[in-house]
C-alpha cells in the first residue's frame, strides 16, 4: 500500500502547491490590474489610510486632514480650510466622489506613489514601522489676499479673475464665481445645485477662469492687432475712415452703440482704433487678412490647445472657434466670417486664463511664459521632490509688435475705454471687451490688462477678468475688478 | 530529546507567533498597546499545554509536529476571527477550547486501541448518512445563503457535515480493509455496500446543494479506494463517473452552471441581467460579488501584506465590504493581511500537516491504520485545496471550511477528533516498528 500512499502524497502536495502559485499570481501579477478595477472598493477606503500631503499657499492651509479611526484602523479625511476661496484650483477628495482639480491631478504625489526615489525610500521606511504612509506637501503660488479681493469683488456676479506673473508665469489669482465649498463634497454634494448667483444655472463646480469658454468681444482685438502688424501690411499708424459701421456681406455692421446711436470717428489710426475700440476698422482689417492669419496668430498665443497648468487636462478648455462643442480650425478663409472674427464674434470662444496669457506676453515684448500653479513639491522630511521653473513657451509676437501694442492698451488706461483701471505710479495696459447677445443685460464684459512699476521694468502682473450677463461696458463693470486685484497684488501704489 | 519534548518546544515557537499575531489585532482593535489581550493569548496557551500533557499521558510517542501545526493554524483563525469581529473571536475560542476537550476525550478513550473502531465500521457508515440527513430534518434545519447545512439545537448552530466526514472516513477506513483483496480483484459484486453508503450520501450532499462537501467526499473516496486497491482503474473509472455526473449536474442544477460561470468569467464588461435583485448589472455587482471582492482582498495584501489589524475590511462608514469572510473566505483576509509571504506559510504548513500524516500512514503497520491515517491526511488536503482554490479561482468556488482556521464550531470540533485519531495512529505506529 506503500506505494500508493506516496502517490496520493504527491497528489496532494500538487494540489497545494498550485495555491501557492495561484496566490503569487494574484498578488504580484494580476495585483495592479486588480488595484485599477472600477469595483474595487478596498482600493477606494485603503487610500484614506494614507496621510495625504497637505496643499498650502503663502503658508497658509488650503487642504489638511483630519484623522479618525475606522473599524481598527487610522484614516485621514481630507479638509478644507478656507472653504470656497481656492475650491477649484484644490478641488477635492472624497471616498463618494472622483477627485477635482490638484487633488486629482497630483493624486500620485499627494498619496507618495509617484516614483521619485526619495518618495519611494520615505515610504519604504514609513510602512516598515508600521507608520502611515505620508504623501508629499504640495506648495501654490496663489496670493490669498488677491484671491480674497477678486472673489469679494466678483460677489454675486459670474465671472472668472486670474492673474499672474507675466516675468515667470507663476500664477496669483484663479477665481471663479460661483465657488463651492469643497467640505461638502463628500457628504452634502446636493448643496452645490442649491448655490445660487446672478447666473442661472448658478453652476458653481465649474472652473470658470480656466474651463469657462466665453465669446472675446473686443479684447480679441488685440489678437488682431497682432496679426495685423505682424503681417506687416499694417502699421500702427496705417489710417482708415470709419462711417461707423463695416459693409460684411453687403449688410452694415455697427460700431458699438450707446444711447446717441452707433459711434462714428471718421478719419482714424490704428493706433486710436485699438484705444477707443472700433469694430468697424477691424472688421476691414480682418477682411484685407482673411481668417486663417488672425487664427495662426491666435495659435501663436496658445489658442487651440488647453494652456498648460497643473489642474486637470479635463478642468481646462482650449480657446478658439467652437463648432458643435469642439475646436474647430477652419482649412479655407472663406469658411470663416473674416470682419466680425476679427473684433471677436463668430463663433471665437475663450478662456480668462488664455486672454490673461495674451496680456501677460504682450506686456513681456512677446515672449510667453508657461503659466504654473505649483511652486514646489515637497516630501514630508522636508525634501524638495519638485521645484516649477520658469519655462517659455516661445515668442508670440515681436518685439516691435509688442512694444507697440503695449502703447496702444496704456493708451486704452489712460484716454480709451479702460480709464477705470488708472493707477498712479504704475504703468497698467489693457484693453475692454464687451460680447453682446441678442438679450439686453447678457453681455459678457471683459478686462484684460498688464501693470507693473512705471520704470520701464518688464510688468509684474496680467489680469484678466470676465464677468456674465452684465447690462454696462466692460470697462465700467470688469475694469474695476481688475482695479482690485492690481491694487491687492502691487501693494504701494495709491489712487490716482 | 523525547518526542513530546520536541512537541513542547515546537509548541512554544507557535505560542510566539501567535502572540504576535493576536497582539497586532488587539492593538489594532483596542487601538492602545497594553497587556490586556495577553490574557486572552494566556488562556488559549493553556489549553494547548493542557492538550499537550493529555498526549503525554495517552500517546507519548505520537508525531510530534502535528499538535503545533494545528494550534499555528488555531491561533491564525482565532487571530482573524477576533480581527474581524471580537465577538466572533471569543466564541471560537470557546469552540477551540471544546475541540481539544473532545481531542483530548479522544485520546483518552480510545489510548489502548483505536483499531476497535474498525468493528462499528457500518455503523459509522449508517451515522454518517443520518447525520447529513439531519439538516433536511423538518424544524431541526435551517436554510443559511441557500444551503441546508445547519441544525438548530435550542440556541446552538451545528453542522453536522462535518461529524459525519470522519464518520464516512472510519467507515472507509475499515470496509476497505476488509475487502481490498477481493476488489483488488475487481470483483465487483464486492462494492454494493460501498456503493449504497456512498451513493446515499452523495445524493444527500446534491439534494441539499452542499457541492464542496459532495466533491471532497467524493476525492477521498477515490483516494482510498485507490490507496487500498493499488488499482488505477478505480481512480480512472471514478473519475470518468465524476465528469459525467458533472455533465449532468450542470445541466440539471442552475446552482452547477452559475458556480461554473462565475468561475469562467467572474467579470462583464456590460450589464447583464442579474437574478439576484432582477436588474441589469455587471456579474461582478451581482452573481460573482463574493469572488471578486475577495480576490481584491488577496490582490491588496501584495506581497509583504498590509499587517494584521491594517487590513481594509469595511467601507469608511464601517459596513463590511467581503461578505463570509470568517469562514469561506477566510483566507483572504489572512492573504490581505500577511500578505504571499503569509498566505504561501499558511499552505505550507498545511503542506506539512498532510505529509506528516501520510507519513503516519506510511510507517502504520496494518491496513486499517494506515487507511485511517490516509483518509485523514488527504481529506485536510483535498479540503484546504478546494476552499482555497475556489477563493483563489484555481476551481469553482464551493463554500466549506478552512481546517482549523474558518469560523465555525463543528468545523473545529471534527478537526479536533481527527487530530487525535491521527495521533493515536501514529503513537501505535511507532511503538510497533521500533519494538520490533
Amino acid at each position: 500500500m506503500n506505494r500508493q500512499i506516496l502517490r496520493l502524497s504527491g497528489v496532494a502536495l500538487i494540489l497545494l502547491t498550485t495555491l501557492v502559485a495561484a496566490s503569487t499570481y494574484w498578488q504580484t501579477w494580476a495585483r495592479a490590474d486588480l488595484a485599477a478595477k472600477q469595483d474595487n472598493a478596498i482600493q477606494r477606503v485603503a487610500q484614506f489610510s494614507i496621510r495625504r500631503g497637505a496643499i498650502t499657499t503663502g503658508g497658509r492651509l488650503l487642504a489638511g486632514n483630519t484623522r479618525r479611526f475606522v473599524d481598527g484602523r487610522a484614516l485621514y479625511f481630507r479638509r478644507y480650510p478656507l472653504g470656497p476661496l481656492t475650491a477649484h484650483v484644490v478641488g477635492y477628495s472624497t471616498a463618494s466622489r472622483a477627485r477635482t482639480g490638484l487633488e486629482k491631478s497630483l493624486n500620485d504625489y499627494l498619496t507618495a506613489s509617484n516614483e521619485s526615489l526619495s518618495t519611494i525610500v520615505d515610504r519604504s521606511l514609513d510602512q516598515l514601522r508600521g507608520k502611515p504612509i505620508r504623501g508629499n506637501d504640495v506648495r501654490l503660488t496663489l496670493n490669498l489676499r488677491a484671491q480674497k479681493a477678486a472673489l469679494d469683488a466678483l460677489g454675486t456676479k459670474c465671472g472668472a479673475v486670474v492673474a499672474l506673473d507675466p516675468r515667470n508665469g507663476a500664477v496669483k489669482v484663479l477665481a471663479s464665481a460661483p465657488s463651492f465649498d469643497p467640505n461638502l463634497a463628500e457628504n452634502h454634494f446636493s448643496a452645490y445645485n442649491r448655490v445660487t448667483a446672478d447666473c442661472k444655472p448658478a453652476a458653481p463646480l465649474i472652473d470658470r477662469a480656466t474651463a469657462g469658454l466665453y465669446p472675446p468681444g473686443s479684447t480679441f482685438k488685440v489678437v488682431t492687432a497682432a496679426a495685423a502688424l505682424e503681417s506687416k501690411k499694417f502699421t500702427p499708424d496705417s489710417v482708415f475712415h470709419d462711417p461707423g459701421f463695416c459693409v460684411e456681406y453687403g449688410k452694415p455692421v455697427h460700431n458699438f452703440a450707446d444711447q446717441n446711436g452707433p459711434e462714428v470717428f471718421g478719419t482714424i489710426q490704428l493706433h486710436d482704433a485699438l484705444v477707443h475700440s472700433v469694430n468697424s476698422v477691424f472688421c476691414n482689417i480682418g477682411k484685407t487678412l482673411g481668417a486663417l492669419p488672425i487664427l495662426r496668430q491666435a495659435e501663436r498665443f496658445g489658442f487651440y490647445a488647453p494652456p498648460p497648468l497643473e489642474t486637470p487636462v479635463d478642468e481646462r478648455r482650449g480657446s478658439g472657434l467652437y463648432e458643435h462643442g469642439t475646436l474647430y480650425f477652419p482649412k479655407r478663409d472663406s469658411q470663416v466670417d473674416p470682419g466680425r472674427l476679427a473684433f471677436g464674434q463668430e463663433r471665437m470662444l475663450v478662456t480668462p486664463l488664455q486672454m490673461a496669457m495674451v496680456a501677460a506676453t504682450i506686456g513681456m515684448g512677446g515672449v510667453e511664459m508657461q503659466p504654473y500653479v505649483v511652486s514646489r513639491i515637497v516630501s514630508p522630511t522636508g525634501k524638495t521632490i519638485l521645484e516649477s521653473e520658469p519655462t517659455t513657451l516661445g515668442r508670440a509676437v515681436s518685439q516691435d509688435t509688442a512694444t507697440a501694442i503695449q502703447d496702444m492698451m496704456i493708451d486704452v488706461v489712460r484716454r480709451g475705454t479702460g480709464t477705470a483701471v488708472q493707477l498712479s505710479g504704475l504703468r497698467i495696459g489693457g484693453k475692454t471687451g464687451t460680447a453682446e447677445t441678442s438679450i439686453p443685460g447678457r453681455n459678457t464684459t471683459w478686462f484684460i490688462c498688464f501693470a507693473g512699476p512705471d520704470d520701464g521694468s518688464s510688468p509684474h502682473l496680467a489680469v484678466a477678468v470676465v464677468l456674465e450677463d452684465q447690462t454696462l461696458t466692460g470697462g465700467a463693470t470688469a475694469a474695476p475688478i481688475a482695479r482690485q486685484v492690481i491694487e491687492a497684488l502691487l501693494p504701494g501704489t495709491g489712487n490716482p | 530529546m523525547s518526542t513530546r519534548s520536541r512537541e513542547l518546544v515546537n509548541l512554544f515557537m507557535v505560542g510566539i507567533l501567535g502572540t504576535a499575531a493576536f497582539g497586532s489585532a488587539w492593538i489594532a482593535r483596542a487601538n492602545r498597546v497594553s497587556a490586556d489581550g495577553l490574557v486572552d493569548v494566556a488562556v488559549i496557551a493553556a489549553v494547548f499545554l493542557a492538550a499537550h500533557v493529555v498526549v503525554r499521558k495517552t500517546a507519548p510517542r505520537a508525531d510530534p509536529t502535528l499538535l503545533p501545526l494545528a494550534a499555528l493554524l488555531t491561533a491564525l483563525g482565532l487571530t482573524v476571527n477576533y480581527r474581524l469581529d471580537p465577538a466572533d473571536g471569543k466564541k471560537q475560542a470557546v469552540w477551540v477550547a471544546v475541540g481539544i476537550l473532545a481531542f483530548a476525550a479522544t485520546l483518552v478513550l480510545l489510548r489502548f486501541d483505536y483499531r476497535i473502531l474498525e468493528q462499528y465500521r457500518y455503523l459509522f457508515g449508517v451515522s454518517a448518512i443520518g447525520l447529513l440527513l439531519l439538516p433536511s430534518v423538518p424544524g431541526l434545519g435551517q436554510r443559511v445563503n441557500g444551503v441546508r447545512l445547519w441544525i438548530h439545537v435550542g440556541g446552538l448552530q451545528f453542522q453536522p457535515g462535518e461529524i459525519a466526514k470522519l464518520f464516512l472516513v472510519l467507515f472507509l477506513a475499515g470496509y476497505l480493509r476488509e475487502k481490498r483483496e477481493v476488489l483488488a480483484q475487481g470483483r465487483l459484486k464486492d462494492l454494493g455496500p460501498l456503493l449504497a453508503i456512498w451513493g446515499a450520501a452523495m445524493l444527500v450532499l446534491l439534494q441539499t446543494s452542499d457541492l464542496g462537501s459532495a466533491l471532497l467526499y467524493f476525492g477521498v473516496f477515490l483516494g482510498m479506494v485507490y490507496v487500498a486497491t493499488g488499482r488505477l482503474t478505480y481512480v480512472v473509472g471514478g473519475g470518468a463517473l465524476f465528469l459525467g455526473g458533472s455533465a449532468a449536474l450542470y445541466t440539471a442544477l442552475t446552482r452547477v452552471q452559475e458556480r461554473v460561470t462565475i468561475w469562467l468569467s467572474p467579470w462583464t464588461d456590460h450589464r447583464i441581467y442579474c437574478p439576484l435583485n432582477g436588474q441589469l448589472d455587471y456579474r461582478q455587482n451581482c452573481q460573482s460579488y463574493q469572488l471578486v471582492k475577495s480576490l481584491y482582498s488577496i490582490a491588496h495584501g501584495g506581497f509583504g501584506g498590509t499587517g494584521i489589524g491594517r487590513e481594509t475590511t469595511t467601507t469608511l462608514a464601517g459596513t463590511p465590504l467581503i461578505p463570509e469572510l470568517n469562514t469561506d473566505f477566510v483566507f483572504s483576509a489572512i492573504a490581505q493581511g500577511l500578505g504571499l509571504i503569509g498566505a504561501a506559510g499558511l499552505v505550507l504548513a498545511f503542506m506539512v500537516l498532510v505529509a506528516r500524516g501520510m507519513r503516519v500512514a506510511l510507517i502504520a503497520q496494518d491496513g486499517f491504520s494506515k487507511l485511517l491515517a490516509t483518509g485523514l491526511a488527504f481529506g485536510l488536503a483535498l479540503q484546504t485545496f478546494i476552499i482555497i482554490g475556489g477563493v483563489l479561482r484555481v476551481v469553482p468556488l464551493t463554500g466549506i471550511t478552512l481546517p482549523f482556521v474558518s469560523y465555525g464550531g463543528s468545523s473545529i470540533l471534527a478537526n479536533f477528533v481527527g487530530l487525535a485519531l491521527l495521533m493515536l495512529v501514529s503513537h501505535r505506529a511507532r511503538i510497533t516498528s521500533e519494538t520490533r
